[in-house]
């Protein structure tokens, strides 16, 4: 045995067979159990020093709270473990490929967060004179000033919080155009089977009613189809470019001119912009409105599900709508104007309450500044060459939904080749938890079957793309090999085995609750 | 380019494992005529040092709230946010994850939304809340719509004391879905006059407490109303912190309470991102927007948190769906549940409290001024002073010499008449000096 100089030794005495094996406190390893902040116990605890509070005065006499309110408490260490403990069981794009199609996983510099960080960009407020925020608006006009460059339209409305919220800001801008001009009867908007839940979520919010396009078999807007629904009654359509099943819509010009001519609008999902930035303008596609995920192609944090941001782009025809605030610049400085008048007289009304999400735009700001035009046009083509790598690598064991041609910043893949195998799309994904990496986007789109979406984004190195592609090829002919139970009980090695999603929605418990007092034991 | 790891190499081998001759082959689908073969017009890619030094420049051009006294609220609050908060916020688990689509490994993530929505409905008295929406004025218009899904009536009630930019958000939407909007006429002790709106056809009555003039009100007896009506109550908060002090709107007998939570755990932002806290009665949850968080266990039998009730939202539901969202303000809602475990029940009252006294000081010292009129009966952290002079003016003067006097009402709302209203808002940033230079300085100005 090898020891060291007090006698303690210093490596294995043999290898042992961990199968089934149980740590006797619950804990496990690194991962600590850790309960809610309710059954801590500190009900009386607190992790600030404030100086102490003086009596009520009796000025808001009848309106004050008496009851307890239930909120435990925790010093600063308990907090501090208890929230390190939590972030333990989290996957993220700092440990590895996350590789969620639509969803545009890539690194997000710190650099961005160290300047959202700076007081004079965070510790302001939105409506302090703006004689004293010259800096902040001229932030959000250079910002304005890259998306419109970068898109080749006109005019940008900053303020949507986040792509759903952007898609909002399109429509309503399509139909107060539509009603300034005496067209408020067009009621229906057209989007393909294959569009983001959000679309049609979106157009009904506006009382829209929904027409679906067909697709075709390889995998655009079918134009005949199209063409057929098109006509006095369509408001707009809403198409994703390049869409979800990650192909650029070769007839998108076309789509444009039809839509057009029956005097609707055309609204891009912009998504998938990270697939074209500094290559295609949407401007030089046709396109009237589109919305940009700043925590996409620019690369603001996701933050475990949000905050956003979903500046929309906008065509002449549209500018004049676009909601408050404006920002506009003379020889006097920047100014936001804030209220439907003067040059902003037809905007549509706001979407929120002030100007938007600008801790996003300064980081998505610092993330353009530090690409470039030259760098963000690498973006794109580092992001589709990636997404092509991966497809190419993995075609001969699994089943490319369109395997004609290059696919654009996502591969897509159907279940095909898992025919027969007993294993489905979850259990394949699930498996890839155990493998160290987050499963792609699963049965999205809804047009192919079984589909599995891959965005590896083009922050992945060649190294970590064959490292995941490795293991997806081990996964792939272990089902084929029929090892079933690997697939059919994933994930094994991750903090917990597979949720029952359907007791959670039967019986829903969505908050905690102290639990009852035991009864009184017979005497 | 520092963010991108490809190499020239590495970038040939690839091309050559796909097949392609050059990466514009894998561009073929774009339509020739939008095809651009160099760079748009845009600087090039720059070094952290120079990216830094225009973010400075940017940043300079800007007066921060901790410069000097500072007494802007009016939807958005500045107040201490403990280290700890940000220290976690910015953990790579928390920060660079997704929406937790995948349970098993993001636990993390799903508690904290378990123990945020706990945290929210214990905050407003209501059965449940959900995982959080974009900011509180997106939550009062979300509330609207889905008190027409309950009711499957057409009109809103708003008071004349809700903050007018939330209006503005709700009526934006609600002209969309063919929703009535009757807003009342801004009034300093606005919320008790919506019970004479009231009608058969109400779906709701939208009041906020403490309102945007900062007066704080009992809103028992307009629930009683809009019940009555078969309407229901929405009550709007935008100083999360008051939650501390004043009753619930639960307790008041609120259907859905919507608030801004930017207060608790998150900084001003010039305006965002901030967090929506949205919560109603157990009985309307399947009619409630945006993402909630469940408990369950595993197969183990091992106690979970889920995404659940799903079948509401878009990306199962689509045109269904109760509401369009999806990204929402997860890391804000994190900030938000840092910060409140620390506080504490202790804490959230002690800091209410310190709030409060703050703006009964301030309010002490103006009304000393003459012709300055304190509008605001009954306040919590925030009021409205008449001046004998317009506000905006006044507020350009002192902010000239160092210190944000608040908002002027008519940068809200330009056409109520309410030219001369100042709102003055403190917190427990204020210091004692601040109230006393700033009371120096009003009155100066309106002499």
């Amino acid at each position: 045995m090898s020891m060291n100089n007090v006698g303690r030794p210093t490596r294995p005495e043999a290898s042992n067979d961990d199968a089934g094996f149980a740590s006797l406190s619950g804990g496990r390893g690194l991962l600590q159990d850790e309960p809610l902040i309710f059954e801590l116990g500190g009900w009386t605890k607190t992790g600030v020093d404030l100086p102490d509070a003086v009596a009520a005065d009796g000025a808001l006499a009848g309106l004050t709270r008496d009851d307890a309110i239930g909120l435990p408490g925790l010093s600063e260490p308990e907090a501090v473990r208890h929230y390190v403990r939590l972030s333990q069981k989290n996957h993220a794009i700092d440990l590895a490929l996350y590789p969620l199609g639509s969803c545009t996983m890539k690194h997000n510099p710190r650099l961005n967060e160290k300047m959202a960080r700076l007081p004079g960009l965070s510790d302001i407020h939105p409506l302090q004179p703006q004689s004293t925020v010259q800096g902040a608006i001229e932030l959000m006009d250079r910002l304005a000033h890259w998306l419109k460059t970068l898109t080749g339209m006109p005019a940008v409305a900053l303020s949507p919080k986040a792509g759903a919220h952007g898609e909002l800001c399109g429509l309503l801008a399509i139909r107060a155009a539509h009603e300034a001009a005496g067209n408020g009867h067009r009621k229906t908007v057209l989007a393909p089977t294959s569009a983001h839940g959000t679309n049609p979520a979106t157009a009904a919010f506006c009382g829209y009613t929904v027409v679906e396009i067909a697709q075709t078999d390889d995998g655009r807007v079918d134009l005949a189809d199209l063409e057929s629904k098109l006509g006095d009654h369509v408001a707009a359509i809403m198409v994703t470019n390049p869409n979800t099943c990650g192909l650029f819509e070769r007839d998108v010009v076309e789509i444009a001119r039809l839509t057009h001519a029956a005097g609707a609008y055309f609204y891009c999902d912009g998504a998938n912009f990270n697939a074209i930035v500094g290559r295609v303008r949407p401007g030089d596609l046709g396109v009237d409105a589109m919305h940009i995920n700043l925590h996409k192609t620019f690369s603001t944090p996701h933050g475990g599900g949000g905050p956003g941001a979903g500046p929309v782009v906008l065509s002449e025809a549209l500018a004049p709508f676009a909601p408050t605030p404006w920002v506009v610049h003379d020889e006097n400085g920047y100014k936001l104007i804030e209220e439907a008048e003067g040059v902003a007289a037809q905007a549509f009304g706001r979407m929120s309450a002030f100007h938007g999400q600008m801790g996003m735009y300064v980081r998505a700001y610092a993330y353009m500044l530090s690409h470039g035009a030259d760098g963000l046009r690498q973006v794109a083509e580092d992001a589709v060459l990636n997404a092509n790598y991966v497809k190419a690598r993995l075609s001969d064991l699994m089943s490319p939904a369109f395997p004609e041609g290059p696919c654009m910043h996502e591969a897509l893949f159907d279940d095909a080749w898992l025919e027969d195998t007993g294993v489905t799309t979850l259990d394949f994904a699930k498996a890839m938890i155990d493998e160290g990496f987050h499963p792609m986007t699963m049965y999205f789109p809804l047009v192919v079957h079984g589909a599995m979406l891959i965005e590896p984004t083009e922050t992945e190195s060649k190294a970590e793309l064959d490292r995941f592609i490795d293991a997806l090829r081990l996964l792939a002919e272990a089902a084929k090999a029929g090892d079933t139970a690997r697939f059919k009980n994933a994930p094994h090695l991750a903090p917990l085995k597979r949720l029952d999603e359907t007791l959670a929605a039967r019986k829903p418990k969505l908050k905690w609750k102290p639990v009852a007092p035991a009864p009184l034991a017979a005497e | 380019m520092r963010y991108l790891p490809l190499t020239p190499e590495d970038r040939a081998d690839m091309l050559g494992v796909i097949g392609a001759g050059s990466i514009d082959e894998l561009f073929v689908d774009v339509p020739a005529v939008a095809r651009r073969s160099e760079p748009v017009d845009l600087p090039h890619h720059a070094g952290e040092i120079e990216v830094e030094r225009e973010l400075l420049r940017l940043s300079r051009r800007n007066r921060s709230a901790a410069e000097g006294p500072f007494f802007v609220g009016a939807g958005a609050y500045r107040h201490h946010v403990p280290a700890t908060v940000d220290h976690i916020i910015q953990r790579s688990e928390f920060l660079t994850s997704y929406t937790p689509y995948q349970p098993e490994i993001a636990q993390g993530t799903l508690q904290v939304l378990f123990e945020f929505q706990s945290q929210v409905a214990a905050l407003t008295g209501m059965d449940v809340a959900n995982a959080s929406l974009y900011d509180g004025s997106t939550a009062t218009a979300e509330a609207v719509m889905m008190a027409q899904r309950v009711t499957r009536k057409n009109k809103a009630v708003l008071s004349g004391g809700v903050h007018p930019q939330y209006v503005g958000a709700v009526e934006t939407l609600a002209h969309a879905a063919g929703v009535t909007t009757l807003r009342l006429p801004a009034a300093i002790d606005a919320e008790a006059a919506v019970i004479a709106a009231i009608d058969a056809d109400t779906a709701c009555v939208v009041v906020q407490t403490p309102n945007v003039f900062g007066t704080a009100t009992d809103v028992s007896k307009i629930a009683e109303a809009a019940h009555a009506a078969g309407a229901l109550l929405i009550v709007v908060t935008t100083e999360a912190v008051s939650y501390g002090l004043l009753k619930s709107p639960g307790a008041m007998g609120a259907d859905i309470a919507v608030a801004e939570g930017q207060s608790i755990g998150n900084g001003l932002n010039f305006g965002g991102p901030y967090v929506g806290l949205f919560a109603c009665r157990e009985k309307f949850v399947r009619q409630a927007p945006g993402r909630l968080c469940g408990e369950t266990v595993d197969a183990d039998g091992k106690r979970g948190f889920v995404l659940t009730l799903s079948t509401r939202e878009q990306h199962i539901r689509r045109d269904k769906a109760t509401s369009n969202i999806c990204t929402n303000s997860g890391l804000c809602a994190l900030a938000f549940s840092i910060h409140m475990s620390l506080l504490g029940e202790q804490g959230l009252r002690q800091l209410a409290s310190l709030n409060h006294q703050k703006a009964l000081a301030t309010a002490k010292a103006l009304a000393a001024i003459p012709g300055v009129e304190i509008l605001t009966p009954r306040f919590f952290n925030e009021f409205a002073v008449r001046l004998p002079k317009d506000a905006a003016e006044v507020v350009e003067t002192l902010a000239a010499h160092g210190v944000i006097a608040g908002v002027p009402y008519s940068r809200l709302e330009p056409g109520a008449g309410l030219d001369d209203v100042l709102l003055v808002a403190t917190t427990e940033t204020t210091l004692d000096t601040d109230i006393t230079f700033f009371a120096k300085l009003l009155a100066g100005a309106v002499q």
